[in-house]
């Protein structure tokens, strides 16, 4: 894949430097461009052309394809966004690949020539009327679609799904989380009241902090059921970003965001994945022969990848931005269950 | 005009001519823009090769190399100092200055005076701006939209201490400047045209710097309150944006105000923004297209009201940035539907441009194929904003490589294309030379291949996830088949930073050893070719041309079909013929 671009770059170079020849070699007394260096000129831009559709599809369909996101959304809302998306790039797609041949094209067909006489061609109500309403009769549909994804998405007051409420809280550079607990209801929290154990600030006063239970380093959902996350931060901005669900939200100090998501595959399930089992081969691959690498140094072979569901910091929050995750475990509900039974509450913690 | 004689002080430096005061704005901006594009080669190589080392980051960022908060610090200077120093200060600046009293037929701005103190206090901002990467707690690096909290708090990070004040400061004296050159170009426009330049006779050009003007007026405003306020919030203690923070075993005193505030504030200025960098070079490009097509500009008058539509809808649009900052989901959907409107007057302008191409009869000079390419990116580009704009896909694409890509493509390569178009075309009208051609179109199919073969694959990495201003993402498995994509990009960076090398011994060796130009090489139509070649103070060195005709009479013809006098121009200044209906 590599030798392809050095390949593809070579060739470009080479073609820079013959045409570097070539024009040296033309009559150097015009200031303007020539007829042999419009008609030179008109060839290349055909060639530059060549080299961004062949830059496009070679990623769409070779390179950058593996390493996509996997086509199936992890969350029930993700598939709606999923299938906006896809209509979306498939009309930029079209409309992409028509306009550069049309630019292209035209700079290579009516390059300048003596010969020629350009038309006076300067204004076409109908013309106009034509690319002011086509794209205005396409974009009324992307906007009505596009809302009714956002309202479905941005829902996290239905109360009618028996959703379930947790709490992220980001701080430099670690995510926590809080379950709400048997009356899943969390209970108020300030910075203010950050002592101790009680890192996430949480009102021990507030008789629905009671039973609120925290957790580090991994975070467990139900597959099936909604999940509003109401989030925090302590310090900066911080963004929680799900990616594999479709999700993100800012943390924001001194305010509480929410969002809701439906996670609708278990972890295990999503890594039978064809997509994510096809780029975890891939990761593999690379990690066995960095591997090796490290060996030869000396040095401790790495961990071959496992595929998890993750949460990362998507908002710049300091030096540690590019390493604040946290793993989710997606599973049957009374695996999740059982998991949150066997956690102790933050009171509990306290004492 | 100037009854004393000039010495080099007023000639060169505190000059009050719009001529030398463009040159001083292209040349500074070419100067921030190596600056600015250097720093963009070191933190490629950092993420194209993470685990090598490199002597040339060694030389410039000292012994421990490239650290999250020397990295982080070079992606904020990276951005502030290319879309404020040089395509806002460096494009308009440049172009305005020049082109509007040459192509409305005045002798200088309305205030040639404030024009010189705009630029100075440019040039003062530039200075701050690059002396704060100095400083020894680093330079400013909360990200070029400078969010407090982590921007207000030296605590944060390293970079929000001295270098952050500096940057506060260096933009406060920058907006000044932008609004002293805006009020300008705006009076200029209004009052000094000369006889029979209606505003319907007006060159895009011109058109496109006259609102660009407005909408800088309308919106940097809002930015310089932005930072002072949190200029306040650093050094005096006040809560404008800050709120209930635990930072460092410590609760701050801070209450009751939001981040979410200076957002807005931001983007009021933000997003007008992009179009006070986009306008200026779709209309250089909307000239320079028409005159080397031979042919007129399609739409003249459906230009001028997308030029206004996008200005207007610019200032309407800044929520869409903030979808995902908890804003409420209603605010979400109006900026989703006012985003969304920008794609028509923005695809009318990109089917004019391909009608303009069709049937003409194009000289494929550097500037006009820089202009082209201008056209082919802001389509690439634009296209992607159809996603970011539309809230419910923004989710999961909000702050990733894939917005890095889209905007770099859609307003940092374009303008950058369109600039070098008017660079290239209106070089012989600066110093009287013309700039080595050969070497112009080597310097653009490097710069184009690099541009595509940079930012199509970047928007792979966002598609996969990544997030934008991580400093390494071997913290995350995850992401490790990304590094063939992230190396490719490199090496793509590298080649364009090489093109432009070759822009730069082409643009100052010509200055001095270039061919003398002719008065008009392009065989243009507008007034700025019918001032002598020797550039004089005052423009005309005898009365201000009159005006009879639109621009844009490229290839016109008498009523048996051949054209005027076999000529395929006619200037503006030709008085219509008998027989001529005039467009």
């Amino acid at each position: 894949m590599k030798a392809l671009f050095y390949i593809i770059l070579f060739t470009a170079i080479a073609a820079t430097i013959w045409q570097i020849v070539k024009l040296l070699g033309l009559t150097k007394n015009d200031q303007i461009a020539t007829k042999k260096e419009n008609n030179i000129n008109g060839w290349l831009m055909l060639g530059t052309m060549v080299f961004l559709y062949v830059l496009m599809i070679y990623y769409m369909f070779f390179g950058g394809r593996d390493v996509l996101l996997p086509r199936q959304a992890g969350s029930e809302e993700g598939e709606h966004i999923d299938n906006l998306f896809m209509m979306t790039m498939g009309l930029i797609l079209v409309v992409q690949f028509i306009t550069q041949f049309l630019v292209y094209y035209f700079t290579f067909k009516y390059r300048g020539n003596i010969d020629r006489k350009a038309a006076f061609f300067a204004d076409s109500h109908k013309l106009e009327m034509f690319w002011t309403l086509t794209p205005t009769v396409v974009l009324s549909g992307l906007i009505i679609y596009g809302l009714w994804t956002w309202s479905l998405v941005q829902d996290v007051t239905n109360k009618k799904d028996d959703p379930i409420y947790i709490e992220l809280y980001g701080k430099q550079f670690q995510w926590e989380a809080r379950y709400a607990g048997k009356d899943n209801v969390l209970g108020e929290a300030n910075v203010r009241n950050i002592k101790g154990m009680n890192t996430m600030g949480v009102d021990m006063n507030d008789p629905y902090s009671k039973d609120d239970i925290t957790v580090l380093h991994e975070f467990h959902i139900p597959k099936g059921r909604k999940v509003i996350f109401q989030l925090r931060s302590q310090d900066v901005l911080h963004s929680a970003y799900m990616p594999h669900f479709r999700a993100q939200m800012n943390c924001v100090p001194g305010m509480k965001t929410y969002m809701g998501y439906t996670p609708a595959l278990t972890t295990e399930e999503m890594r039978k994945n064809p997509d994510i089992v096809r780029k975890v081969a891939g990761i593999n691959k690379i990690r066995a022969e960095k591997s090796k690498e490290l060996v030869a140094k000396g040095e401790d072979p790495l961990e071959p990848y496992e595929f998890d569901y993750l949460l990362l910091c998507n908002k710049i929050c300091g030096a540690g931005h590019y390493n604040m995750q946290m793993k989710i475990v997606v599973e049957d509900e009374a695996d999740f269950n059982k998991w949150l039974a066997s956690k102790k509450t933050l009171a509990e913690k306290l004492n | 005009m100037s009854h004393h004689k000039e010495t080099f002080i007023t000639k060169y430096i505190f000059s009050q001519d719009h001529k030398m005061i463009a040159k001083q704005y292209l040349i500074t901006g070419i100067i921030m823009a190596v600056i600015g594009g250097f720093m963009s080669m070191l933190f490629r190589l950092q993420l194209g090769f993470p685990d090598q080392h490199f002597t040339i980051i060694e030389a410039f960022l000292g012994k421990e190399g490239m650290t999250p908060d020397m990295y982080m610090g070079l992606v904020t200077i990276h951005g502030t100092i290319m879309v404020f120093f040089v395509l806002t200060a460096g494009l308009s600046g440049t172009f305005s200055n020049l082109l509007i009293p040459l192509q409305i037929g005045a002798r200088d701005m309305a205030s040639g005076f404030l024009n010189m103190i705009s630029y100075w206090l440019f040039f003062i901002s530039s200075v701050i701006m690059v002396s704060s990467i100095f400083v020894h707690t680093g330079m400013a690096s909360a990200g070029w939209t400078v969010y407090p909290p982590l921007s207000a708090l030296p605590q944060a990070m390293k970079g929000s201490g001295l270098g952050m004040d500096l940057w506060l400061v260096s933009m406060a004296i920058f907006i000044a400047a932008s609004l002293l050159g805006s009020l300008n170009y705006i009076v200029t426009v209004l009052n000094l045209r000369t006889k029979g330049m209606k505003m319907t006779r007006l060159p895009l050009t011109i058109w496109a710097f006259f609102i660009t003007a407005i909408i800088g007026l309308v919106s940097f405003p809002v930015l310089l309150s932005a930072a002072l306020l949190l200029l306040f919030d650093r050094s005096f203690g006040t809560s404008f944006y800050l709120s209930d923070i635990f930072i460092q075993g410590e609760v701050l005193h801070y209450q009751g105000g939001s981040p979410i505030l200076f957002e807005h504030l931001f983007w009021f200025l933000g997003h007008p923004e992009v179009y006070i960098i986009l306008l200026p070079a779709l209309g250089i490009t909307s000239e320079v297209i028409s005159s080397n097509s031979r042919k007129p500009i399609f739409g003249y008058r459906a230009m001028i009201g997308s030029i206004m539509a996008i200005a207007f809808l610019s200032t309407i649009v800044w929520g869409h940035h903030m979808f995902v900052t908890g804003m409420n989901p209603f605010l979400g959907s109006i900026f989703t539907f006012t985003t969304l409107l920008i794609a028509i007057p923005s695809a009318v302008k990109a089917f004019n441009y391909i009608t303009t191409l069709w049937k003409g009869n194009l000289q494929l000079n550097p500037g006009m194929l820089f202009s082209i390419g201008m056209v082919s990116v802001f389509i690439s580009g634009g296209l992607t904003g159809l996603i970011l704009g539309d809230s419910a896909l923004d989710i999961n694409v909000h702050d990733t490589m894939f917005v890095v890509a889209h905007f770099h493509l859609v307003m940092g390569v374009s303008a950058l294309l369109g600039m070098f178009a008017g660079v290239y075309h209106w070089f012989p009208k600066m110093f009287g030379r013309m700039m080595n051609k050969t070497l112009g179109y080597i310097h653009f199919y490097l710069t184009i291949i690099a541009a595509y073969g940079v930012f199509f694959p970047m928007h792979f990495t966002g598609l996969a996830g990544l997030p934008r201003r991580y400093f390494s993402n071997a913290a995350f498995p995850l992401f490790d088949d990304l590094m063939p994509i992230n190396q490719v990009i490199t090496i793509f960076a590298l080649l364009g930073g090489f093109a432009q090398l070759i822009f730069l011994a082409n643009f100052f060796i010509s200055i001095f050893k270039g061919k003398k130009a002719t008065q008009n090489p392009w065989r243009a139509n507008t007034l700025e070719w019918t001032t002598p070649v020797e550039a004089t103070h005052g423009n005309w060195p005898g009365e201000i041309p009159a005006v009879y005709r639109w621009p844009y009479d490229y290839s016109k013809r008498d009523e048996n079909g051949n054209l005027w006098e076999g000529k395929d121009y006619t200037p503006q200044t030709v008085p219509i013929r008998p027989g001529e209906e005039e467009f």
